[in-house]
Parts: structure tokens; C-alpha cells; sequence
């Protein structure tokens, strides 16, 4: 396929499409298919026999489109461009819906206001396709203008100036740690090599996060056509997807849209009549959080335990098999080719000064509305939970909102205001992560909630250094000792301790980022921890604070004398 | 173990249809080292777990030593090497669903089935696992049985469509007998 077969391709399909009375969407990506999904669409397609409608309508199977809670959705598109939507659908509603529409009726049964603020507060680049497209049609993306920004790089640009495009755009690393994209690609392109790899980094590890998934389910080819670009700004010739083992309907898709483009001439040699030749191989995860860490995910990839190596050197000068490699996350791959084809000057104008372009957050927990949403950077936290989110379901009153994962921190109601990027929510003693943002109400206990994530650390920490393999696993018991009632105001210091000792001294970014969740709820809920200490009381009632200190059991009596001399 | 694998199939058939499964992933990746992550999925999916004589075989073909296959089999969560229950049930144990009650899930099913998270019931029935993230935050909590997605689940309906479970093919058996 060269760019002139590739554009007729994409008309030929927009005219296909534009003939038809009914286009019907629905979404079929995990949540919804779990809310029924699957039955409406056997419901739809027996309908569309019975009535021979299959020349006047299609019904296609997208990907997520965001208010998971509601789902599943259904979002029809007459021949005249009237569009609605409805939630919570059923094989039932679906085919009233469908006769109606087809009709030119207007249904009122399970639609969703037009101008709910759920959509209309977000703005779509990197899911701007969800919702649109079934993802394992190669020609519904190519007519969403899929891999135009491939050919566009490959027959008018040159790899510096893909790289510095990317630099003026001011995209930064989508996977948490924020470094600019543009400058990380001109430092591979620039590493002398005969081989050099892109890999796209898709162990999304973080609890409570699901961007990578659905964007991997929703829209692969648009992270495939990131990774061809990169390779070509940096020279190399291979590219590797590694997708976490818990995601087997993303592996399927990509696995999928891998032979689609091979076929078509759009990967593999000679990629859109170029002289330019690129593969991309899928490796699957097989559960270690450890694995999202870069380097641990190299050694990964290579068929060995996931165990992060000492930087520098960088993946940059040395990554896979020792050759350069660059390394980013899926939904930086995502927004290349918007800011390819659209300009870095177009990216730049959204978000704050610092963090431009939008992020994906995975919005969950005691929240109405929870989903997937897209918003700028910049954002205030109050827009993202109370319009988009809708507030908190019956009537509970807001308490903290977590990012970050397990490398993150709660953010309480005081900094509601704050604006979402990179440098305020490192300022807040939390960071923006991979991007889940989990809401939580009165009844979620902070110190519980602690422990809850150096828990997971703790398990999960790959036990190469010390700091980390031990201090967790200290952490952890000083934790819950604090929320069985044992503890003592000596533990709490030690806490801290250990905190800052791990946070300096571990090897990877998993030990130096796991006491963030206990530093940053000390710093806005010491008053939780302290009653819990001193009064013996969970002002959440969530935990059984049964157990008294050691010190003051009856057979320690004598220890205790000699402790209440000391001190 | 030897004795349950036995019983439930012809075991040099079965177990050499299993061997040929795995040698031909080993051919489709050339015998690359690097490619034993992928080998010890195939094994994983085709085993149910992988036993020494698996692993043993693994690092015989590949060439690798055995503490490096077990190293790497026992790194990753997703390898067992224990057989797994007829039936698996894991409860995920994400931010999300842990503030929305995953927590007394586990508690409720360890009790009842007398089951630690991870391990199998006695009678082979259940295998009781937890999850990280399932990435279905939005149907918080939840959990999959069999691979089937459960939403918004409570203690008592947990333990209710796991008991459903095991008792429709205890149905089925004796329909079948």
C-alpha cells in the first residue's frame, strides 16, 4: 500500500459509510460486555435477519466510551449526522431503539442528555476514536485517518524532524514519570548503532488504572501507527508491545491489528512504499508489577526475571540485548501521530505551561459517574470529580481522591482546586502516575488505606535490594500494628524512619516510590493515625483495633517498669 | 497428583499430545532463550501448572540450566506450580474495589471454604486466587469465576455463584452417571 492507495482506501469507506440510514454503535470493550453487552449485539444482529435491514444499517462494535458505570451503551447516528445515546441498554430497549430510529422516531427510553457534562467537559486526542471505530477493522480506522501521520513522517519529514516536532509539542511520558518525549527520542536516534528497538510499555500495574488497557482494546492501530513513527525518528527496525498478562482481550486485538497492517503494507518491509522497514512483536506479561519499571521490563522482554538493573546507563545508550532503546508508554505512543499530522503548535495549546496536551484518567471509585475521561492538563481536581464525575453517589461527603497508585498519595478536599499536572501533584506529595484516580468518601480509613498499598508493594517488591525487600515488609507490620490497636507513638516515628531511608536507598522507582502512600497520608491525616494510637479509635470505623501494645500485656509488666524509667 | 492425572486421562497419550504442544511453540520461536517466557505460557495454558518434569523438559530443549526455568516460573504470578481446582475464582483486589468492599469478599470466601487466598479447596474443587487490578474499575467489585465477569458483587452473592457452580456439575455428574 503506498499513501495515495491508503487515502483512496479512506474515502472509499467514509462513502460506504455515509450511505447508510442507521450506523448503531455499541460498546463491546470489557465492562460493557460484562454489563450484557454481547447479548444486545446477538439481539441487534437476529433482528437486522428478520427484517433484511442489513443494507440500511450496521451495527459496529467499539471500543470503551467512557461511562463504563453506565453501560452498556448504545449510540446511534442517522444519515443526517442526529446523533444520541443510551445507557444501561438491553436486548429489549435495543431493538425498540433500533425500530424507532430507523423510523425516524425519537426515542426517550434510557437516553442520556446530549449535553451531560460527562462528555462535554472532556476533549478527545488520544481517545478521540474510541466509540467510533471497531477496532479489529483495519478500514474503519484508515477512515478515521489512521496511519496518515505515518505516511505523512515517511514521504515529507526527516527523522530530526520528527524529534524536534515532538520537542516543540511538549509532550512528556504518559506512564508517570513525566520526561519529554521529544528529547528522550533524540537521545536514541542520536546513540550510535547498527540496531536499536522501540518498546511500548503496556504493563499497566497500578490498581485502580485502566487508560493503557482500553486504549490498547480500543484503538491499536493508533499506538501501532506511535510506534512506527518512532521507529523511523530513531532508526530502528523492531519494536516490541509488552502487555500485562491480566489483559488477554488487549493482546487479541493487537495480536489482530499486528497482521491487519502487515498485510496491507502499513508494517513489516518497505512500510508504505518506503525504503523504510518496521516490525512489531507482542510479548505478554505474566504478572509482576515490578515488570512496569523500565528496565525490569527489558529484562522481561528478554525472557528472564524481572529485575530492574542500575541506570545509568540509561535504556537510551543500553537497553535491550544492550543496543539503545527507547522506551515509552502506550499512551504516549497515542499521541504521536495527532501531533504528526496536526502540529506541535495544535498540541501545545492544550494544557498549562509546563504539561501540555491531555491525560487519560481512569476515574473510579465513590463516584456516580466512573470511566474512562480525556481532559487537559490543568484541570482542576473539583471539575474532574464533581462535573465530569458527577459527585459522590449518595450524598457521601468527599474525603480524598488517590493518584498514583501505589506509588502516589491521597489528596484531600482542601486542594480540591488544585489543577492537574505534573509539577502540582509532585507539589502535593503525590504524583499523576500512569493517571487512575480513585475517589474516596468518609468511610475509607486513611492509615487502612496505607496499608492497603505498602501491602501490595510489599508483595510485589522483586527482592534484588535490600532497602526495599526489607523496609517494605517492616513498613507493612508497623502499619498494621498501627490499625490493630498495638501500636506505640515510638512506632510511628520509626515509620517515618524507614520511610525516608527506602524512599533514598532502594533501587528501582517501585521501593523509592512505595512509602509515598504512608509520607503523604501522615502529612494530610496525622490526626487519623494519632487516634488510632492514642485513643484506640478508627474515626472511620474500619478498623478492629483489638490488640493493645505489647508493652502492656500483664506479662510484660516488668519490661514496662523498666520502659516507663528510661523514658 | 499422579494418581488424579491418572484416573482422568490415558496418561502417556494425553501427556504426549501436551509435550507436542510445547515443542511446537518451541519451534515457532526458533529455541531462543530469550523466548522462555512465552514457552512457559504454553506449558501454564496446556498443563494447568507447570510440574518439574515440565520444567525439567523446558530447560533440556532450550538449553537453559533448571534453576534459571524455575526462577523465572516461580518470579512471575501467573505460573503456578501447583495444580489449580476444577474451578477458579479470582477476586481482584485493586484501590477501586478494595474501597468498595473487596476485602470481607476474601474474608467471607476464606471462611466459608476454609481456603487461604491462593490455595486450593481439598476436594480440588476451587482454586481461590486474588488479583491485582482486573482493570474493571467501573464495576467495583468485581471478579471473575471460571473467566466470567461478575459486577458489583456483595460477600453473599460471591459465595452464592461460586456454591451455584460447584453444585451444577455435581448435577451434571450424577446426570451423566
Amino acid at each position: 500500500m503506498n499513501p495515495t492507495s491508503l487515502t483512496e482506501l479512506a474515502e472509499e469507506e467514509l462513502q460506504r459509510q455515509s450511505q447508510l440510514k442507521l450506523r448503531v454503535f455499541l460498546c463491546y470493550s470489557t465492562p460493557c460486555l460484562a454489563a450484557g453487552a454481547d447479548r444486545v449485539k446477538t439481539a441487534l444482529d437476529e433482528l437486522i435477519n428478520e427484517e433484511q435491514l442489513d443494507t440500511d444499517l450496521e451495527v459496529v462494535a467499539t471500543g470503551c466510551m467512557g461511562p463504563c458505570s453506565r453501560g452498556p451503551l448504545l449510540r446511534i447516528r442517522t444519515i443526517n449526522g442526529a446523533e444520541q445515546t443510551f445507557e444501561k441498554v438491553t436486548p429489549a430497549t435495543a431493538k425498540e431503539i433500533l425500530l424507532h430510529s430507523i423510523e425516524n422516531k425519537t426515542v426517550e427510553t434510557a437516553a442520556l442528555p446530549e449535553d451531560l457534562p460527562f462528555f462535554a467537559r472532556q476533549t478527545r486526542i488520544v481517545l478521540s476514536n474510541n466509540g467510533e471505530i471497531d477496532p479489529e477493522k483495519l478500514e474503519h480506522c484508515i477512515a478515521r485517518g489512521a496511519y496518515s501521520a505515518l505516511a505523512h513522517v515517511l514521504h515529507e519529514m526527516s527523522p530530526e524532524e520528527v524529534c524536534t516536532q515532538l520537542k516543540q509539542s511538549g509532550l512528556r511520558g504518559r506512564g508517570g514519570g513525566g520526561y519529554p518525549a521529544g528529547v528522550k527520542w533524540n537521545l536514541v536516534r542520536k546513540s550510535p548503532a547498527d540496531r536499536k528497538y522501540i518498546v511500548a510499555n503496556g504493563d499497566e500495574g497500578d490498581p485502580g488504572a485502566y487508560m493503557d488497557r482500553t486504549i490498547m482494546e480500543s484503538d491499536p492501530h493508533r499506538v501501532l501507527e506511535g510506534m512506527a513513527i518512532a521507529g523511523f525518528a530513531v532508526g530502528a527496525e523492531q519494536g516490541y508491545i509488552y502487555v500485562r498478562g491480566e489483559y488477554p482481550l488487549a493482546a487479541a486485538r493487537l495480536v489482530k491489528a499486528i497482521k491487519a497492517a502487515e498485510r496491507r503494507g502499513l508494517l513489516g518491509s518497505r512500510v508504505l512504499g518506503s525504503n523504510f522497514n518496521f516490525r512489531i512483536d507482542l510479548r505478554i506479561g505474566a504478572g509482576a508489577f515490578v515488570c512496569g519499571e523500565e528496565t525490569a521490563l527489558m529484562t522481561s522482554i528478554m525472557g528472564r526475571r524481572g529485575q530492574p538493573v542500575p541506570r545509568p546507563p540509561y535504556p537510551a545508550q543500553s537497553g535491550l540485548w544492550g543496543s539503545p532503546t527507547l522506551i515509552n508508554n502506550v499512551e504516549t505512543f497515542a499521541n504521536v501521530a495527532p501531533i504528526m499530522e496536526k502540529g506541535a503548535e495544535w498540541f501545545a495549546e492544550f494544557g498549562t505551561d509546563k504539561s501540555k496536551g491531555t491525560k487519560v484518567f481512569a476515574l473510579c471509585g465513590e463516584v456516580v459517574n466512573s470511566g474512562l475521561i480525556e481532559v487537559p492538563m490543568g484541570i482542576s481536581l473539583r471539575d474532574i470529580i464533581f462535573e465530569i464525575g458527577g459527585g459522590l453517589p449518595d450524598g457521601g461527603t468527599f474525603k480524598a481522591a488517590q493518584t498514583g497508585g501505589p506509588s502516589g498519595g491521597c489528596i484531600p478536599a482542601d486542594y480540591l482546586d488544585t489543577p492537574v499536572d505534573y509539577e502540582s501533584l509532585k507539589e502535593l506529595g503525590s504524583i499523576m502516575g500512569s493517571g487512575g484516580l480513585i475517589v474516596m468518601n468518609d468511610t475509607s480509613c486513611m492509615p487502612d488505606v496505607a496499608k492497603f498499598f505498602m501491602e501490595f508493594c510489599m508483595d510485589e517488591s522483586c527482592g534484588k535490594c535490600v532497602p526495599c525487600r526489607v523496609g517494605t515488609v517492616e513498613m507493612f507490620e508497623l502499619l498494621k500494628r498501627i490499625t490493630d490497636g498495638s501500636a506505640m507513638l515510638t512506632d510511628l516515628e520509626n515509620l517515618e524512619e524507614l520511610c525516608e531511608l527506602v524512599q533514598e536507598t532502594s533501587l528501582c522507582g517501585l521501593g523509592m516510590t512505595a512509602p509515598n502512600p504512608v509520607l503523604n497520608t501522615l502529612k494530610y491525616y496525622r490526626d487519623e493515625y494519632l487516634a488510632h494510637i492514642n485513643d484506640n479509635h478508627c474515626p472511620a470505623g474500619v478498623c478492629h483495633l483489638d490488640q493493645i501494645p505489647l508493652m502492656r500485656l500483664p506479662e510484660h509488666a516488668a519490661e514496662l517498669a523498666i520502659f516507663k524509667e528510661e523514658h | 497428583m499422579s494418581a488424579e492425572t491418572a484416573s482422568s486421562f490415558n496418561k502417556d497419550d494425553g501427556q504426549n499430545l501436551k509435550f507436542q504442544l510445547i515443542d511446537k511453540t518451541l519451534k515457532k520461536i526458533q529455541f531462543q532463550q530469550d523466548a522462555l517466557i512465552e514457552v512457559l505460557h504454553t506449558a501454564q495454558e496446556t498443563f494447568g501448572h507447570l510440574n518439574e518434569e515440565v520444567l525439567d523438559y523446558v530447560s533440556l530443549q532450550l538449553k537453559l540450566p533448571p534453576s534459571w526455568v524455575y526462577g523465572v516460573a516461580t518470579f512471575y504470578n501467573f505460573f503456578t506450580l501447583d495444580p489449580q481446582g476444577e474451578h477458579i475464582c479470582v477476586v481482584c483486589m485493586g484501590t477501586a474495589c478494595y474501597v468498595k468492599g473487596a476485602g470481607d469478599i476474601v474474608a467471607k470466601l476464606q471462611k466459608e471454604l476454609a481456603v487461604k487466598a491462593g490455595t486450593t479447596t481439598e476436594d480440588g474443587k476451587l482454586t481461590l486466587m486474588t488479583a491485582r487490578c482486573l482493570g474493571n474499575c467501573s464495576l467495583a467489585p468485581m471478579l471473575t469465576l471460571d473467566g466470567e465477569v461478575l459486577s458489583r458483587e456483595t460477600p453473599e452473592s460471591t459465595f452464592a455463584a461460586i456454591n451455584a457452580k460447584t453444585n451444577l456439575i455435581k448435577a451434571k455428574q450424577e446426570e451423566s452417571a
